[in-house]
C-alpha cells in the first residue's frame, strides 16, 4: 500500500491506539493536518502550543497511557519546550511530533525553522529527526516503545515537510531494533533479600514513596506491603493518592512544605525504603543533614537515580510495582513474629507526632472576614468523592492542594512537580478531563498561574470539556511573596498583581465558561455546589483569598529538615 | 605549557560502542555539559562495523562519581556498549603531530631523539619540519616537553583511545 509520509505517519498513530492528539497546525506540519480528517483520531484545537503540551501530560497522568502533542516547526516548537522539560522532570509519556522545514532547507534559517532536535535534546528521553518516509512507521514505535518503557519520559519526532508529502510504502515493523536500549523490569531476587533482611533489622523505618509507585501502578501492592510490615509511610508531591490519605500509616507529605510528622518521621528514621522516589532538594533539604541515621533502599527504575542524591545501601533496579511484589513475596515466605513488637514504639511515636501536628491554618477572623485559601480547598474536599481528579498549577495552592486534599486512589493528582511550571493547571486540567471524561476534574490554581495559560479555556468551551477551575486570587504572586516575607525583610518587589485586573467572572464567560465570584466564607460552598452542577460547559470561581496567609510548616532553602518551621499556632508544642 | 599528563587518579578512560547516526556525538557531548561531568579528551572513529563508531573519552572523576557518569551515559538511547577502563588496567594510545622549527646544528641530534621515541619525521620543508608520534599519552607528554626547546609553529594531540590491557586482571 502506498502512502504519503502525512498519510503514514498518522496511520502509525492510529496503529499504536492513539485517540487523542492535542495540536495546532502550521506550515511545515501542513501536510500532516489533512489526513486528520480522514481518521479516528479526535484532535482537538489548542490556542497555543503549550497548552497542547501540558493537556497532553494531564492525559498521560490520569490515564497511564501516552499523550500525544503534534505542532509545528520554528514557533511551535519552541513553544513545546516548557512542556517537554515538564514531562521529562516528572517521568511522563508524551509522543510530540514538530513540523520541521523541508530536508533540503535544514540549515538555512528557512521561514520558521530551528533546530527542533537539538533544543530539545535535553529535555526528552530520545527525539528523531526522520530523513526517509519509509522510516516512519519505525519511528513512530520507537517512540512510542521510548516513551512508555523504563522510565517513561517525553520523546518528540521531528518531520520535514517533504517528509510528510513523500511517497513510501505502507509496514508496521515487527519488532523494536534499538541496541542500546535496554530499560529494566524485574528485580535482582538477591537485592530484593538483602532489603528484606535491612527491614527486618529496622526499627525506625519509612516507605519513602515517589511518583514511580504511581507510573508502575504500584498501589495495590504498597497497601499489601503496609499491611504485610506495618511501616509507616510518607508520599511525596509526584506520589500524592499512591497511599490513602486515611490509612493511619499514612505520614503524609514530605518536603520544604511537607507535613511535620513525615518531615521528621524521615530524619528520625534508622531505615528508608524509596520506592520510585529520587531524593529530590524539596524532599532532602539540605543533604547532608537528611535521614542522617537511615540506612536506604532505594528501588529506582532509572540505575541514574542510585546514589544521584543518596548512595543506597540496597540498589534496586526494577519496575517498582515488581519490586515491591517481590518485596511482598519474600517477606510474606518467611514470617516475621517480632515486628509488630520492634516497631510499635516507633508507630506509638510518629502517630502521636501526627495527632499533634496537623495542617492547620488560622480561622479568619471577624475583622478580616477573608477566604481562607485552605478552607477553600476543604470544602472543595467536602463537595466531592475521592474519584474526582485535582489538578493544580506551582505555588501556594498547590501546596495548599497537597496538604488539605484528600488522597484515596492513585492518577487522581495532576500537578507540576520537578519543573514547577506556572500555568500547568488549566491545560492539564483539560487533558486530565479528556482521559477520564467520567470523572469530575477541579483545577485548583493561582492568580498568577491562571493569567498564563487561561486562553485554553476557550479550547475547553469550544471542544466541551468542562473543566471547573478554582482560581485561589490573592491578588499575589503567593509563593514568591511568602519568600520576600520571610527572608527579604517583607521587601516586596514585583509581586502585586490585584484581585480585580482582569476580571477573572467576565474573562471567563468571555472564554464561554460560566464564572462565578466568590468573597465570603458562606459563599464557598454554594458556589462550589453550582460548579459541580453545571456539566455542558467549564466553570471557574474567582476565590477572593487572604493575600497575606503563608505556606506551614516550611523548611527554608538549604536548610535542615530539622528546623522545619511549624505554624505560628504549633511552636509552643513539644516536638 | 599544557599540562597535558592526566594524573592517574582523577581520570578514567570510558570507551562508547554508539550507533552510527547523525547528532550522536552531540547526544553524549551535551551530557557531559548539562550534567556537569568534565571531558578531558575525546576522540571519536568508525569501527569494523559500519553500524557503530567508537567514541573514547577521558572523564574527570573528580567533577563526578564515575558510577554516575556511566548510568548517565547509559540512558542515552543511540549508546550500545560501555566500557570502563582504570588506567591501570588500560593500553591507551594517542597521536601527536608538531610543526617545529629544528636549527641544522640540532638535527642530527633531534633525528636522534625522534628515532628513540620511535618518532617519525613526516614532512620537511627548508625552514621546518613535521614530526609524528603515536605513542602512550605519557610518553607523549615527556616527548611535547623536549619540543619545547625548539620553535613550534602548531602542535596537535589527538585525544587518547584505548583497550583493555591483555594481562590485567580485572
Amino acid at each position: 500500500m502506498e502512502l504519503t509520509g502525512a498519510q503514514a505517519l498518522i496511520k502509525s498513530l492510529e496503529t499504536k491506539g492513539v485517540e487523542v492528539i492535542f495540536g495546532l497546525p502550521g506550515g511545515a506540519i501542513l501536510p500532516v493536518y489533512d489526513p486528520i480528517i480522514d481518521s479516528s483520531i479526535r484532535h482537538i484545537l489548542v490556542r497555543h502550543e503549550q497548552g497542547a503540551g501540558h493537556a497532553a501530560e494531564g492525559y498521560a497522568q490520569v490515564t497511564g497511557r501516552p499523550g500525544g502533542a503534534m505542532v509545528t516547526s520554528g514557533p511551535g516548537a519552541t513553544n513545546i519546550v516548557t512542556p517537554l522539560a515538564d514531562a521529562y522532570m516528572d517521568s511522563i509519556p508524551l509522543v510530540v511530533i514538530t513540523g520541521q522545514v523541508a530536508s533540503g532547507a535544514i540549515g538555512t534559517d528557512a521561514f520558521q525553522e530551528v533546530d527542533t532536535t537539538g533544543i530539545t535534546m535535553g529535555v526528552t528521553k530520545h527525539n528523531w529527526l526522520v530523513t526517509d518516509a519509509e522510516d516512519i512507521p519505525t519511528v513512530i514505535a520507537e517512540a512510542f516503545h521510548v516513551a512508555t518503557t523504563g522510565r517513561p519520559g517525553p520523546v518528540l519526532v521531528d518531520f520535514p515537510k517533504d517528509i510528510a508529502n513523500a511517497k513510501m510504502n505502507w509496514h508496521w515493523p515487527d519488532s523494536i531494533d534499538l541496541p542500546g536500549y535496554r530499560p529494566e523490569s524485574a528485580p535482582d531476587l538477591k537485592a530484593i533479600a538483602a532489603a528484606v533482611e535491612l527491614i527486618r533489622a529496622a526499627e525506625r523505618p519509612v516507605l519513602y514513596v515517589g511518583g514511580g509507585m504511581v507510573k508502575s501502578d504500584a498501589a495495590p501492592a504498597l497497601l499489601e506491603l503496609v499491611a504485610l510490615t506495618g511501616i509507616p509511610v510518607v508520599t511525596t508531591l509526584m506520589a500524592r493518592g499512591a497511599f490513602p490519605d486515611s490509612h493511619a500509616l499514612h505520614l503524609g507529605m514530605p518536603g520544604m512544605h511537607g507535613s511535620y510528622t513525615a518531615v521528621t518521621a524521615m530524619q528520625r528514621a534508622d531505615l528508608l525504603v524509596a520506592l520510585g522516589s529520587r531524593f529530590d532538594d524539596r524532599v532532602t533539604g539540605k543533604v547532608s543533614a537528611f535521614a542522617p541515621d537511615a540506612k536506604v533502599i532505594h528501588v529506582d527504575i532509572d540505575r541514574a537515580e542510585h546514589g544521584k542524591v543518596r548512595r543506597p545501601d540496597v540498589a534496586i533496579a526494577a519496575d517498582c510495582r515488581l519490586a515491591t511484589e517481590a518485596l511482598v513475596e519474600q517477606l510474606r515466605a518467611a514470617p516475621d513474629p517480632g515486628a509488630p513488637a520492634r516497631l510499635a514504639p516507633w508507630v506509638a511515636q510518629v502517630s502521636a507526632m501526627k495527632a499533634r501536628f496537623p495542617f492547620t491554618y488560622d480561622k479568619p477572623s471577624a475583622e478580616s472576614g477573608s477566604v481562607k485559601p485552605q478552607f477553600v480547598v476543604e470544602q472543595l474536599r467536602e463537595a466531592n468523592d475521592e474519584e474526582t481528579i485535582l489538578v493544580s498549577g506551582v505555588g501556594q495552592h498547590q501546596m495548599w492542594a497537597a496538604q488539605h486534599w484528600r488522597f484515596e486512589q492513585p492518577r487522581t493528582w495532576v500537578n507540576s512537580g520537578g519543573l514547577g511550571t506556572m500555568g500547568f493547571a488549566v491545560p492539564a486540567a483539560i487533558g486530565a478531563k479528556v482521559g477520564r471524561p467520567d470523572r469530575t476534574v477541579w483545577a485548583v490554581d493561582g492568580d498568577g498561574c491562571f493569567q498564563m495559560t487561561a486562553q485554553e479555556l476557550v479550547t475547553a468551551s469550544a471542544e466541551r470539556i468542562p473543566v471547573k477551575i478554582a482560581i485561589l486570587n490573592n491578588a499575589y504572586l503567593g509563593m514568591v511573596r511568602q519568600w520576600q516575607h520571610m527572608f527579604y525583610e517583607e521587601r516586596y518587589s514585583e509581586v502585586y498583581l490585584s484581585p480585580d485586573l482582569p476580571d477573572y467572572v467576565r474573562w471567563a464567560e468571555a472564554m464561554g465558561c460560566v464564572g462565578l465570584r466568590v468573597t465570603e466564607p458562606e459563599e464557598v460552598m454554594p458556589a462550589i455546589d453550582k460548579a459541580n452542577s453545571i456539566d455542558d460547559r467549564p466553570v471557574v470561581i474567582d476565590f477572593r483569598t487572604d493575600s497575606m496567609e503563608q505556606v506551614y510548616p516550611m523548611v527554608a532553602a538549604g536548610a535542615s529538615n530539622d528546623d522545619i518551621i511549624v505554624h505560628p499556632s504549633q511552636r509552643h508544642l513539644e516536638r | 605549557m599544557r599540562a597535558t599528563e592526566a594524573p592517574a587518579r582523577l581520570h578514567h578512560l570510558v570507551t562508547l560502542k554508539v550507533e552510527n547516526k547523525a547528532g550522536v556525538l552531540v547526544r553524549v557531548a551535551g551530557l557531559f555539559a548539562r550534567r556537569g561531568f568534565n571531558i578531558f579528551s575525546l576522540a571519536v572513529a568508525p569501527t569494523a562495523d559500519e553500524r557503530f563508531s567508537r567514541i573514547s573519552i577521558v572523564v574527570d572523576v573528580e567533577s563526578a562519581p564515575l558510577q554516575q557518569i556511566l548510568d548517565q551515559l547509559n540512558k542515552l538511547i543511540p549508546v550500545v556498549e560501555i566500557t570502563e577502563l582504570h588506567p591501570a588496567h588500560a593500553l591507551e594510545a594517542e597521536l601527536l603531530l608538531a610543526t617545529l622549527e629544528v636549527p641544522a646544528e640540532a638535527l642530527a641530534e633531534f633525528e636522534g631523539r625522534c628515532s628513540d621515541y620511535g618518532a617519525r619525521i613526516a614532512d620537511r620543508s627548508s625552514t621546518a619540519l613535521t614530526v609524528m608520534l603515536a605513542a602512550e599519552p605519557g610518553e607523549l607528554d615527556r616527548f611535547e616537553s623536549e619540543l619545547g626547546r625548539f620553535v613550534i609553529h602548531e602542535l596537535q594531540r589527538t585525544g587518547r583511545i584505548g583497550l583493555p590491557k591483555l594481562t590485567a586482571a580485572r
